[in-house]
């Protein structure tokens, strides 16, 4: 029955979606913790169910609403050029009364409850061929543009000041990260929900971080972990009555405790930088033989 | 000494009504060490963003070997002071040194063997080999001062800007850092523009001194500016330089604890042996 299942265009659009977003998922992740954005994505995953539920209210296609959502609020977000803190409670404030709006145009769609459900938990089952080719091409320009500024943004996100005085254009860095943030966040949802996007962004690439502190490797990891909770959790679905989500969230979460015990074994290793304080031999004591005049 | 590295000419320096410094006038020259002092807002770190390109005169000039600073040009190397990387962070020393290299460039960039050795190159030059893979977010604040002179050094620049490298270090590290800036220069002919709230760990590097004070600036030998009546003069108001040892301690400054005593209330968090 479960092979008959796979052949179902249905389970194989869902299949293929799922990929592709967990592909995204995991190559964008890094960045996210790198730059401290967990909470941008959460937010803007919010505005992307502000835009799938207008647009099921205007009678247009959900993906594209949310793609419309995401993408317009990570834009807003990055040109304001926000410090951290003003960042988070900016996202607070929008995304509170983005999740009103959306709320307020499900009331005024018929199937309130299951649009509702989908939205926030995730549906991959629905998904039509036009939607997977809108999927694979924003999947697609996702990754040219991480593969187009790796190098900048790397530089940007692990050591700031320094790509600054290099010349990185910062600026046009993190507004185009943004950007590219926003079309990750709308095909994440697709797949979880606005509610588990976390699952798939910031997961994967915690987990990843745990067991390598090779950036390009962290990435391939991340990518890995979120294609095998994303493409492991839709195999699991399809002979459950539960959603995707809960599979999804589940397989990233276990990945990610085995990753911090591993991480942790690893870096015990005996010769390890952590295994023993770090110490270089010789260094005077503080005080001890300092001159009058130090003495502050 | 050599070549002119840098020509300030009457550079003024505004950002918005506030007039940071005016008509700074001097060279650099190659392999000269220009320490940077003055209290906090007097504009040294500013005048290196003008070095680098990141800021611009409101009037003067200033060029670097022979032209207006550019960003992202390898004639400049940029040290910055030490912080903390997140223990989790996943960048090893050589992925922070092999930044210095093509970290700007656009693209992936692929696996090339000559960048490779250019990173080992300048990881054994600062002695960095032995935690070239260990995580940055992991190493001591000394090693890390010491890969971002790798990091630095890697473009072959000709003019080294360190903004404020030796702080939270103790005095050994001090020493180890200060002393392969020296190193470069007296090899390489490298110019140091060296920021700092504390002459005294590169005083026998020294060769000139810029003071900068509200907005007025004095630059000599440290015989010349370090005295009671010059900075009495710059300041505006009673200052006293005092020689203890080799040590020189300044009394009495408006925010004095930012110039010969190490006391730093700005700074928070930095531990400062030896002090």
């Amino acid at each position: 029955m479960f092979f008959d299942l796979l052949r179902q265009p249905f389970v194989q659009h869902a299949l293929i979606a799922g990929a592709i977003v967990a592909v995204v998922a995991g190559v964008i992740g890094p960045f996210v913790i790198t730059r401290n954005m967990a909470f941008a994505v959460h937010g803007i995953s919010e505005l992307a169910f502000t835009g799938a539920s207008g647009a099921l209210l205007l009678g247009v296609d959900p993906v594209q609403g949310a793609l419309a959502g995401s993408v317009v609020v990570a834009a807003m977000i990055g040109v304001l050029g926000l410090r951290d803190r003003e960042r988070d409670s900016v996202i607070g404030t929008i995304l509170a009364f983005g999740l009103g709006l959306g709320v307020l145009f499900l009331s005024l769609y018929h199937r309130y409850a299951t649009a509702a459900f989908n939205l926030l938990f995730g549906t991959i089952t629905g998904v039509s061929t036009a939607q997977v080719e809108l999927l694979a091409g924003c999947g697609v320009l996702v990754l040219a543009l991480v593969a187009a500024m790796y190098r900048p943004l790397m530089f940007a996100s692990v050591d700031p000041e320094v790509a600054e005085a290099r010349g990185v254009p910062m600026r046009v860095l993190s507004i185009a990260f943004l950007v590219v943030l926003g079309f990750a966040v709308a095909e994440a949802v697709q797949v979880v929900g606005v509610l588990l996007v976390l699952t798939l962004v910031v997961t994967p690439a915690a987990a990843a971080q745990r067991l390598t502190a090779r950036p390009g490797m962290v990435v391939v990891l991340s990518v890995v972990i979120a294609l095998a909770a994303s493409v492991g959790g839709i195999l699991i679905s399809l002979t459950h009555a539960i959603p995707v989500s809960v599979f999804v969230s589940f397989i990233s979460f276990g990945c990610y405790v085995m990753a911090r015990l591993v991480g942790s074994w690893l870096r015990a290793r005996p010769g390890r930088r952590g295994a023993t304080p770090p110490g270089p031999t010789g260094a005077p004591g503080s005080g001890a033989g300092v001159t009058v005049g130090a003495t502050g | 000494m050599g070549e002119p590295i840098v020509q300030l000419r009457d550079a003024t320096l505004r950002f918005g009504d506030r007039e940071v410094w005016s008509g700074l006038t001097t060279d650099i020259v190659g392999g000269e060490f220009l320490a940077v002092l003055g209290p906090n807002g007097s504009g040294k770190t500013s005048l290196l963003r003008v070095l680098l390109g990141l800021n611009r005169l409101a009037s003067g000039t200033v060029t670097v070997c022979g032209r207006p600073p550019r960003r992202g040009s390898n004639t400049v190397g940029y040290v910055p002071q030490q912080r903390a990387f997140d223990r989790d962070l996943p960048l090893r020393g050589r992925d922070l040194v092999r930044l210095g290299l093509d970290g700007h460039r656009w693209g992936v960039g692929r696996p090339s063997r000559q960048a490779r050795r250019r990173v080992d190159d300048a990881l054994d030059e600062v002695g960095a080999t032995d935690f070239a893979d260990a995580p940055v977010g992991l190493l001591s604040g000394g090693e890390q001062q010491r890969l971002r002179i790798a990091q630095a050094l890697l473009g072959d620049p000709k003019i080294l800007l360190c903004d404020e490298p030796l702080l939270s270090l103790d005095l050994f590290h001090q020493q180890e850092v200060s002393s392969l800036i020296d190193r470069r220069r007296r090899e390489a002919g490298t110019a140091v523009v060296f920021v700092t709230h504390e002459i005294n760990p590169v005083l026998p590097l020294v060769d000139r001194v810029l003071y900068l004070v509200g907005g007025r600036w004095v630059v000599g030998r440290p015989d010349e500016v370090m005295t009671t009546d010059v900075l009495s003069e710059l300041y505006g108001t009673t200052v006293d330089v005092l020689r203890v040892r080799d040590r020189l301690v300044v009394v009495g400054a408006p925010d004095a604890s930012n110039d010969g005593l190490c006391g730093d209330g700005h700074h928070h968090g930095s531990h400062r042996d030896g002090c």
